[in-house]
């Protein structure tokens, strides 16, 4: 990595919550995980830039932070829509209807898995079993929508739309 | 007046997921608005285990018991049967029409039920550690303490028959001693809720309802092994249970349960949470510990196991939520109580949650050697929709799948592993006439392929291998040497992969192809679905001589494939249709056709 490249993304700026949290972990054998959750926190995912200046400040190698975020689904390297919707997709899930659930957003929305709208609105998300079997099948946006079927959907994502109000 | 009535509110995820907070709230305020909040005390408790019917209202000490309480009904139930004595009857839960309170209910789904693990879940406030205590919490810890040498828990635990709850069921005391007789400075105890099993959430419950109980028992470990670090390794989706441990670990600090000097005994024992980050196979305990110590998640070959060489190359005992939950109980009951419950193999209960296609969605907890027909029906009560048992999938991805001729098996270690499936760590999931084999085996397979480190080929390549195939299969285009090939690549797995991930991902083949091989075959000769799953495979068409012409099908149908006149029979594009079944769903008079 030149320094050029590095010059060119702007700095982002860690909250004061992150810093301290970074301050107080750095030290601790194993902590990189513990402290990626809280950078995901602060940014919604993992910007590369703030990625660069967590290399820095914990004087850990990029390619070693990459290898742990790559490793890890939870961890995400693009912006996802300001409604992300994770459909589960644990066995009763998928069992209940999943699947169904899943492609109908995937029509209505225009996108794929692990995508975002152009209007930066909404992104699909496929999760592994949120533990809520008894409800199956679910989704979960902010909150969770439970024994969902297809015929909701456009309500729902009218309504997440519309505002941070949640249905 | 002092305190004569108890207002238990479930706070367990599912509930919650449906506003059981709300509710919590709004009971707290209405009982203060009607001048009752010094008689009665709303309580937050754990998952009551019927997640199906939530959120679950309790009543003491007259046990009613309410279901599907919106927060708009708290008021009411406040002021018509906590104040006046009335119950409300239309949320009263029904059993076969007529209302029933919590001891008829529980009767019917706790007849074959013994709480252990789940002792405290569903009674106490997590968020209180005087609540835990007064259910003889800590006791256990106390005794262990002051009244046993570390030689002597380990003794008991051995005693006691506990094995680990996890899946593989490697003998809990056997481990301690194992991890004790290391020689070295520093030691750890780990706890694993890394629950990444589709389908399972028992550690998730029992972490939510009752999390001093792992704390508690984490110490007890700690005290057994001279251990003086815990660390509990838990799944970032699991923002509630990781909220209760933070709380409950906050009040065992202050109480001096935690921490230094511990009791004034002198033993010094501290916990720390670590996130997980979505990696399943993190739950294999070489892969956990390579992301506590913060790499990527891959197993390590074994030997040198985890007791010898574990953590930062230190004496390391990795137990389960539910294994390390029984400790407490064992060591305050005697190890002798406890191996009373179960089977000669198998000693304890297990905790399972059962769903699927299945009336009684929720936790159970039941002795070792139940059977799952008395699990199916007489506690999930059955079969969703009175359709056909076709099978139960116990140990999710590493386990295999059960038919009906197998209901009578009794649960144990031994038994299931012998008809070909294995305990797992405890999702029960019920299959019945609609489900494919085919499709549900090859919803495990992704899964596995998915979650595979990729550090070993064996797994590598021979899970995509097999996923290549099934997916040729559910597509009408497999052939029978497929069958052998998927054959001879499970065994191969089973023996060369480095974890039991890999090692366990043919299972759900494997399992099939012994019992349910015709549906393969079905799907290979035939190029036919039984139950109609594999979408490749079926054609939607309208039978003229049912079909009415209501039109409900043509408005129902996503991409306008459906044409016909009103009151005329319709007619499906089959070029166009997408087979997503919505208008079979929809037409009242069985007039569409899956063929």
């Amino acid at each position: 990595m030149s320094a050029s490249v590095l010059d060119k993304v702007a700095e982002p700026e860690f909250s004061p919550h992150l810093t301290q949290f970074i301050k107080d972990w750095k030290d601790k054998p194993g902590s990189l995980i513990m402290i990626l959750h809280q950078l995901q926190q602060q940014f919604g995912y993992l910007p590369r830039a703030a990625i660069l200046k967590l290399s820095r400040e914990i004087n850990l190698p990029l390619a070693k932070i990459y290898g742990v975020v790559t490793f890890y689904h939870y961890f995400k390297l693009t912006k996802p829509g300001r409604n992300n919707i994770q459909v589960c997709m644990g066995t009763a899930c998928y069992l209940k209807g999943g699947e169904d659930l899943l492609q109908e957003l995937e029509n209505m929305l225009g996108i794929g898995v692990n995508q975002v709208t152009e209007d930066g609105e909404f992104s699909i998300e496929s999760v592994r079993c949120v533990g809520c079997c008894g409800l199956a099948p679910v989704a979960v946006c902010g909150t969770v929508f439970g024994k969902l079927v297809p015929e909701k959907l456009p309500e729902i994502l009218g309504k997440l739309k519309a505002g941070g109000e949640q249905p | 007046m002092a305190l004569n009535q108890f207002c238990l509110v479930c706070g367990g995820t599912g509930c919650e997921s449906r506003h059981s907070d709300a509710v919590y709230k709004n009971l707290k305020s209405a009982a203060e608005e009607l001048g009752v909040g010094n008689q009665v005390q709303v309580v937050k408790t754990g998952c009551f285990g019927f997640c199906e019917k939530g959120p679950i209202v309790k009543i003491l000490p007259d046990e009613s018991f309410y279901v599907g309480v919106k927060p708009e009904d708290a008021h009411q139930i406040m002021a018509e049967h906590l104040v006046k004595g009335l119950p409300v009857e239309h949320l009263l839960h029904k059993t076969h029409g007529h209302h029933s309170g919590w001891g008829e209910y529980a009767s019917q789904l706790y007849q074959k039920q013994v709480r252990i693990v789940l002792r405290n879940c569903g009674i106490i406030d997590p968020e209180d550690v005087q609540e835990y205590i007064s259910r003889d919490g800590y006791a256990g810890l106390e005794k262990a303490l002051f009244e046993m040498s570390p030689t002597e828990v380990i003794a008991e635990v051995k005693a006691s028959g506990l094995r680990g709850r996890g899946g593989a069921g490697f003998p809990t005391g056997l481990k301690w001693e194992n991890t004790r007789k290391t020689v070295s400075d520093q030691r750890y105890v780990i706890c694993n809720a890394d629950e990444g099993d589709p389908g399972a959430y028992m550690d998730r419950s029992t972490l939510e309802g009752d999390p001093h109980s792992v704390l508690e028992a984490m110490t007890i470990a700690g005290y057994a092994m001279g251990a003086s670090q815990g660390f509990i390794y838990i799944r970032a989706e699991y923002p509630l249970a990781i909220h209760r441990l933070e709380v409950a670990m906050q009040q065992s600090r202050e109480m001096g349960l935690l921490g230094k000097d511990i009791l004034g005994s002198g033993f010094d024992f501290a916990i720390e949470i670590r996130l997980g980050a979505g990696a399943f196979v993190c739950g294999e305990e070489t892969a956990l510990m390579q992301s506590i110590e913060g790499n990527r998640g891959m197993p390590q070959p074994k030997p040198p196991y985890p007791s010898e060489s574990g953590l930062w190359g230190k004496p390391t005992a990795i137990n389960n939520v539910e294994t390390l939950a029984n400790i407490p109980v064992i060591l305050l009951k005697g190890s002798a109580w406890f191996a009373s419950i179960g089977t000669p193999t198998s000693k304890g209960t297990k905790v399972f949650a059962l769903t699927g296609k299945i009336n009684n969605s929720g936790l159970v907890e039941v002795p070792m050697g139940t059977t799952l027909r008395e699990i199916v029906y007489d506690i999930g009560g059955g079969i969703r929709g009175g359709k056909a048992f076709k099978a139960v999938q116990s140990g999710g991805p590493s386990g295999g799948v059960l038919p009906a001729q197998f209901l009578d098996t009794p649960i144990d270690y031994e038994s299931l592993t012998k008809v070909g499936s294995m305990m797992g760590s405890g999702g029960l999931i019920v299959l019945d006439e609609d489900d494919c084999i085919v499709d549900v085996v090859k919803f495990y397979l992704d899964f596995s392929v998915e979650e595979s480190c990729g550090k070993c080929a064996p797994c590598r390549i021979g899970g995509r291998k097999l996923l290549n195939l099934l997916t040729k299969i559910t597509k009408g285009k497999g052939t029978r040497a497929d069958i052998e090939t998927m054959r001879q690549i499970g065994f191969a797995m089973q023996r060369a992969s480095l974890c039991m991930l890999g090692g366990t991902t043919p299972n759900p083949i494997l399992s099939t192809l012994k019992y349910f091989e015709n549906e393969y075959l079905e799907h290979i000769d035939h190029q036919h679905c039984p139950a109609g799953k594999c979408k490749d495979l079926i054609t939607y068409s309208v039978l003229a001589s049912k079909c009415i012409g209501c039109t409900v099908c043509a408005r129902k149908c996503p991409v306008n494939c459906i044409s016909g006149e009103r009151k005329s029979a319709h007619f499906i594009d089959p070029a166009k249709c997408i087979k997503c079944g919505a208008c079979y769903e929809a037409c009242k008079f069985e007039a569409i056709l899956v063929s």
